[in-house]
């Protein structure tokens, strides 16, 4: 994850430093994508200057990856949450990441500025425990409710914990 | 833009005096009109739908775990059964992002290879997405005419790669077999069939009265809604969003096929049906001219470039290729991959479908985060359903095509 020529890189990056300073950082490109870390602090503001002035209207996808034993990561938080941003009319698409750490792990919502956040919002805290402030109706989605781990984290075993068969289970004559 | 909040709406809408008459109904996970398990709780004033909740994860598999212990080339079997009414295409997505994250340039003769078989995949797809679409609302016949077409595409993966349902034909660099003779026979018969059963289904569905009229205007998603909540593909395209990754930001040989993008402006069921049967129209014109011009040459890429599997052939007839297998096929061997992390995106029948793909620099992915379109479609289905009857969920359902298998995962 090099820091990138100046030159290759799409004018946004340059506006987005102009307007949040050291807020943005880890500026990189690989292939052909454009990543940027993001202050906690400054996302909602970043990806709504990005949706109101720079024409990144649509947000393509929202996920998150957990790092925990990531070869060379000596720095950087443990969890990360990309948002993808795709401008329809330039069809460029930009990156925005974010670093979150397990001992405080929250995010603003996005949901103000797309909708479409909601249902991927709460897959990234149905997967990683990751609570976003402000969502609307933050709840489990592909888990069930009573579930109490977070299965997509790296330090959740493939096979799970035995949970699936220790499951409450609901007989006829009790419904 | 500040942007209203369901619940809030409902709220704002109908005091407490009135929820009083409201009663909750429960549909599905088990309904047959449902397709596959979903569930919704409805909210209910007299037969009007004051609010939808989906209620989700009844088929959820862990995919994405699965897919960070898996290689690069097992995955493609679990990706096959995410979207399973389109399997190749969820392949081409997958070793699309591979292939970016490795670098590699597929050969010319590869690319026509999965191009064709993403556009019959599409076919399929929207041949039982239309054809459901009528059989919810009573029309049978249709629905019987597009299933029995879907079953000579099948015969086209019976044929190129043995499998049936899932093919699981793919391969990093290439695909697992080169097309032979009795594959192009196979595709021709899918490409003469198709514009007699298109025809068919327009004379059955088109101006059929009671079709029409529960589809139309029904469900409408207008275009700032559609872009707001993350729509692509054919939903997005009937709502005004002229938006289709092959033109505008092509992958594979798109470039080289001369082909329209249908677009409507109505964002009702009616519009997304006909969107989808002009799709199907234009990808049989795709298919005719990758069969017409496909290139010579090998199908995977030359076995100097590590990743790629040799084929059968080469593995057991020639020492390179037995090495490069040996190294392919045992673990804690094999070639590195960049440290790295790479989004690809490609535009399958229902939308954008894409992989978040980080790479540790083994031969199994980190993450392997999907861009699932029928979660995100079916994200929209309670901000589409509200104030309709019931009788219309199963006609703004089978318009958004929600696949189980893929929203769960």
């Amino acid at each position: 994850m090099n820091e990138s020529n100046a030159e290759t890189l799409p004018p946004v990056i340059g506006q987005l430093k102009d307007r949040f300073g050291s807020s943005v950082s880890r500026i990189s490109t690989f292939r052909d994508n454009v990543r940027v870390l993001v202050d906690r602090s400054e996302l909602v503001a970043v990806l709504g200057m990005l949706k109101a002035e720079a024409g990144f209207g649509l947000l393509a996808e929202l996920g998150g990856t957990d790092y925990l034993g990531y070869p060379n990561r000596e720095n950087g938080a443990r969890f990360e949450i990309h948002y993808v941003l795709l401008n329809q009319e330039t069809h460029e698409r930009i990156i925005i990441k974010v670093g979150v750490e397990d001992t405080d792990p929250w995010l603003p919502s996005v949901v103000s500025l797309w909708l479409g956040a909601d249902w991927m919002e709460r897959e990234v805290f149905d997967m990683y425990g990751i609570r976003f402030e402000g969502h609307p109706d933050l709840r489990r989605i592909l888990m069930p409710d009573e579930f109490t781990s977070f299965p997509l984290r790296k330090d959740y075993p493939l096979r799970g914990r035995g949970e699936r068969h220790n499951f409450p289970r609901i007989t006829r004559e009790q419904s | 833009m500040p942007v209203n909040l369901l619940e809030d709406d409902v709220q704002s809408q109908s005091g407490t005096d009135e929820k009083e008459y409201h009663w909750t109904l429960n549909f599905g996970p088990q309904h047959p009109a449902t397709h596959t398990t979903l569930r919704l709780v409805l909210e209910l004033d007299g037969e009007r739908i004051v609010k939808a909740t989906p209620h989700i994860g009844y088929l959820h598999s862990g995919f994405e775990k699965l897919g960070e212990h898996l290689t690069f080339n097992q995955y493609v079997t679990i990706v096959d059964r995410k979207n399973y009414i389109s399997p190749p295409m969820n392949e081409v997505a997958w070793h699309n992002a591979v292939e970016k994250l490795l670098d590699i340039e597929l050969t010319p003769r590869c690319q026509y290879i999965r191009v064709i078989i993403g556009e019959l995949a599409r076919i399929s797809d929207h041949l039982l997405c239309a054809g459901a679409a009528a059989l919810d609302l009573g029309a049978f016949t249709a629905f019987l005419y597009a299933f029995n077409t879907r079953e000579l595409i099948y015969d086209v993966y019976e044929q190129m790669s043995g499998y049936r349902f899932h093919p699981g034909y793919t391969r990093v660099g290439g695909v697992l077999y080169d097309f032979d003779e009795k594959v192009f026979q196979r595709i021709d018969r899918v490409v003469q069939h198709m514009p007699k059963v298109l025809k068919d289904m327009e004379k059955l569905l088109f101006r059929n009265r009671i079709f029409v009229d529960r589809m139309r205007g029904v469900g409408v998603l207008t275009k700032e809604m559609a872009i707001n909540l993350s729509c692509t593909g054919p939903i997005a395209r009937a709502s005004g969003v002229t938006y289709d990754l092959r033109k505008d930001q092509p992958y594979l040989a798109y470039p080289d096929f001369k082909f329209l993008v249908p677009y409507a402006t109505e964002g009702d069921c009616y519009a997304r049906f006909q969107i989808r049967m002009e799709e199907m129209v234009q990808s049989v014109e795709i298919i005719r001219q990758a069969v017409k011009n496909m290139p010579g040459g090998p199908a995977n890429v030359a076995i100097a470039e590590k990743f790629p599997l040799p084929d059968k052939a080469t593995a057991y007839n020639s020492m390179e290729g037995l090495i490069q297998h040996f190294e392919l096929i045992m673990p804690n061997r094999g070639p590195d991959s960049p440290v790295d992390e790479v989004y690809a995106a490609i535009e399958s029948p229902n939308g954008e479908l894409g992989y978040y793909l980080v790479s540790d620099g083994s031969q199994v992915a980190w993450r392997t985060r999907t861009r699932p379109p029928s979660f995100i479609h079916f994200a929209v289905f309670p901000h589409i359903i509200k104030d309709h009857l019931i009788a219309d969920i199963v006609a703004v359902l089978g318009s958004l095509n929600v696949i189980a298998a893929e929203l769960d995962r």
